[in-house]
C-alpha cells in the first residue's frame, strides 16, 4: 500500500493580537500534510513550525478533540467547521481539501462573539443564555425522584435527547447572516419544553432566554436554514418554531 | 414580520381573483372593481388596513436589517453563503425594496388617479365621461399598452416570486406553525403559491398588452 499523498497548502489565517487590537488575515504556506491528519492537527503543524522560527503560535480553542465538547469552531473556507457536515473542527480531517487549496480560517463573527486572540472568540454569552432559564429547579439534596419513574412519551423523549444533543459550538450564530442564536436557544427550550419536569418553568424559561439573547447582541431569525445545515450535531431548525409558539403562547397568558 | 406578512399573502390572492376577471368578462371586472372601489367597509375600513400592512410590513424589515447589521459588525473575508442557503433567504430586503419600488409605480398608475377621481373631482359613478360603461377595464388595458410599463410590471413579479418562495413558509416557521409533520406540505404550497401568484399577474399583463390597441 503506498502512502497516500500529502498535501502542500496555502493558509489565510485570520491574526488579531487582542479584542482591542486590530487583526488581519497572514499568509502561511504549509507542506507535507498528510490527508489523515485532523484539521486541528495541520493547525498543530503549522503552529510547531511558527515556534520553531520564534513567532507567535495561532491561538484557537479546543478540548475533547472528539467533537463533543463544542470547544473548537473556526470559520474554514466560509463555513462554521469547514466543508464536511455533521462534524466539528476537530473532526474534520485534511482530505476535504485538495492539494494547492487556499484555506481561510477565520473566527467566528458576531458582535455577541467577540474575538479574544487571533481565531479564539469568547462565547460566553451563551453561558449567560442558559443562566436566564436554561434549566430546571430540582432539589439535589439526596432524595432526588428516579427520572425513569416519570412516564414519558418515546417520541417526545427522543425529541428531547436530539435537541439535548447541542453542544453550544456557535456554528449556528456564526453561519447565519444576522448572527441569530436561535437554533442554540430554541434547543435549549426544547429539550425541557418536551418534558413533563421542564414544564414547571416553561413560560419564565423561554421568556428569559429569549429576552437574554436579544440583550447580548444576537441578531433575529430570518429562517434562512444555514443554522440546521451547519450545526454539527444536527439541531433541527423544528426547535425554533417549537421556541417560536413557546414564546408567542408565553407572551400572551404571562 | 409574519403576520403583516401573511395578511398581504391573502391580499395577493384576493387581488389575483379580481384581475383574472378582467381576463374573463370585462363586465364582471367592472362591476367588481366599482364595488371595491366604492363599498366603504373596503375603502375605510380595508384599504387603510392594507396600507398600513404594507407600511408595517416594511418598517419591520428595516427594523430587522438594521438589527441584523448591527449582530455582525465585522464580516467574514470569505463566507460561503450559498452552501448553507438560498439567495431567496438572504436577499429578502432586495426582493422587498424592488416590490416597494414597484408598488410606487403601481400606486401612480392606479391607486392616485382613483384617489383623484373619486375625492378630489368627486365623481363618485365609476363612468367615463358621457359614455354608459365603466372605466375601469378600458383603464387597465389602456395601462398595459405600454411596452415599457410591462416590462418592469413582469421584473417586479419576478422579485415577487423570490419575495414569496421563502416569505410564505417563513412566516409559517416565524408563527411556530411548521413542525415535521407539517413542514413538507408547507414548503410544496409556498412554492406553488410563489410560482402561481406572480405567473397570474404577469399572464393578465401580456393578455393586456396583447389586447390593447398600442
Amino acid at each position: 500500500m503506498s502512502a497516500a499523498k500529502t498535501l502542500n497548502l496555502t493558509l489565510k489565517v485570520w491574526r488579531q493580537k487582542n479584542g482591542n487590537a486590530k487583526g488581519k488575515l497572514e499568509n502561511y504556506p504549509l507542506n507535507d500534510i498528510s490527508p489523515d491528519s485532523s484539521f486541528l492537527e495541520m493547525l498543530d503543524i503549522l503552529n510547531n513550525g511558527l515556534i520553531e522560527k520564534g513567532e507567535s503560535p495561532v491561538s484557537f480553542d479546543h478540548d475533547c478533540r472528539e467533537g463533543i465538547c463544542g470547544s473548537c469552531s473556526l470559520y474554514i473556507n466560509g463555513e462554521p467547521h469547514g466543508p464536511a457536515r455533521l462534524v466539528t473542527t476537530c473532526q474534520l480531517h485534511m482530505r476535504s481539501f485538495k492539494d494547492g487549496e487556499t484555506i481561510y480560517i477565520e473566527p467566528f463573527r458576531a458582535k455577541a462573539f467577540p474575538v479574544v486572540k487571533d481565531l479564539i472568540v469568547d462565547r460566553s454569552a451563551f453561558d449567560r443564555i442558559q443562566h436566564a432559564g436554561g434549566y430546571i429547579s430540582v432539589n439535589t439534596s439526596g432524595n432526588t425522584q428516579d427520572a425513569n419513574s416519570i412516564p414519558i412519551e418515546k417520541e417526545n423523549a427522543d425529541e428531547a435527547f436530539y435537541s439535548a444533543a447541542c453542544i453550544g459550538c456557535g456554528a449556528c450564530v456564526a453561519a447565519c447572516k444576522n448572527a441569530s442564536a436561535s437554533l442554540f436557544v430554541s434547543a435549549k427550550v426544547s429539550q425541557y419544553a418536551l418534558l413533563p419536569q421542564g414544564q414547571v418553568e416553561a413560560k419564565d424559561r423561554v421568556l428569559n432566554m429569549v429576552k437574554q439573547a436579544e440583550k447580548e447582541g444576537f441578531g433575529p431569525c430570518s429562517n434562512t436554514g444555514a443554522c440546521e445545515v451547519e450545526c454539527p450535531k444536527g439541531i433541527s431548525i423544528e426547535n425554533i418554531a417549537r421556541m417560536n409558539r413557546e414564546f408567542l403562547s408565553a407572551s400572551i397568558s404571562k | 414580520m409574519a403576520l403583516s406578512g401573511s395578511f398581504l399573502l391573502i391580499f395577493l390572492l384576493q387581488h389575483l381573483i379580481i384581475n383574472l376577471l378582467s381576463v374573463v368578462s370585462p363586465d364582471a371586472f367592472n362591476d367588481t372593481s366599482h364595488f371595491m372601489g366604492t363599498n366603504p367597509l373596503i375603502q375605510f375600513f380595508m384599504q387603510p388596513l392594507l396600507i398600513f400592512g404594507v407600511v408595517i410590513h416594511l418598517i419591520m424589515g428595516m427594523i430587522i436589517e438594521q438589527k441584523n447589521r448591527k449582530a455582525r459588525p465585522i464580516n467574514y473575508a470569505f463566507n460561503n453563503a450559498k452552501a448553507n442557503s438560498s439567495w431567496m433567504s438572504r436577499n429578502m430586503i432586495i426582493s422587498g425594496i424592488m416590490i416597494m419600488l414597484f408598488l410606487g409605480l403601481h400606486f401612480y398608475d392606479f391607486w392616485i388617479p382613483e384617489i383623484k377621481t373619486k375625492f378630489i373631482d368627486g365623481d363618485l359613478s365609476g363612468k367615463l365621461n358621457g359614455e354608459d360603461s365603466y372605466r375601469y377595464f378600458t383603464e387597465l388595458q389602456h395601462k398595459f399598452g405600454s411596452p415599457v410599463r410591462l416590462g418592469v410590471y413582469c421584473l417586479a413579479f419576478i422579485f415577487l416570486a423570490l419575495h414569496l418562495l421563502h416569505g410564505f413558509q417563513s412566516s409559517f416557521q416565524s408563527v411556530g406553525l411548521k413542525n415535521r409533520k407539517y413542514a413538507p406540505t408547507i414548503q410544496k404550497l409556498g412554492n406553488i403559491y410563489a410560482v402561481v401568484i406572480p405567473l397570474g399577474f404577469i399572464f393578465i399583463a401580456i393578455f393586456h398588452f396583447i389586447n390593447s390597441s398600442h
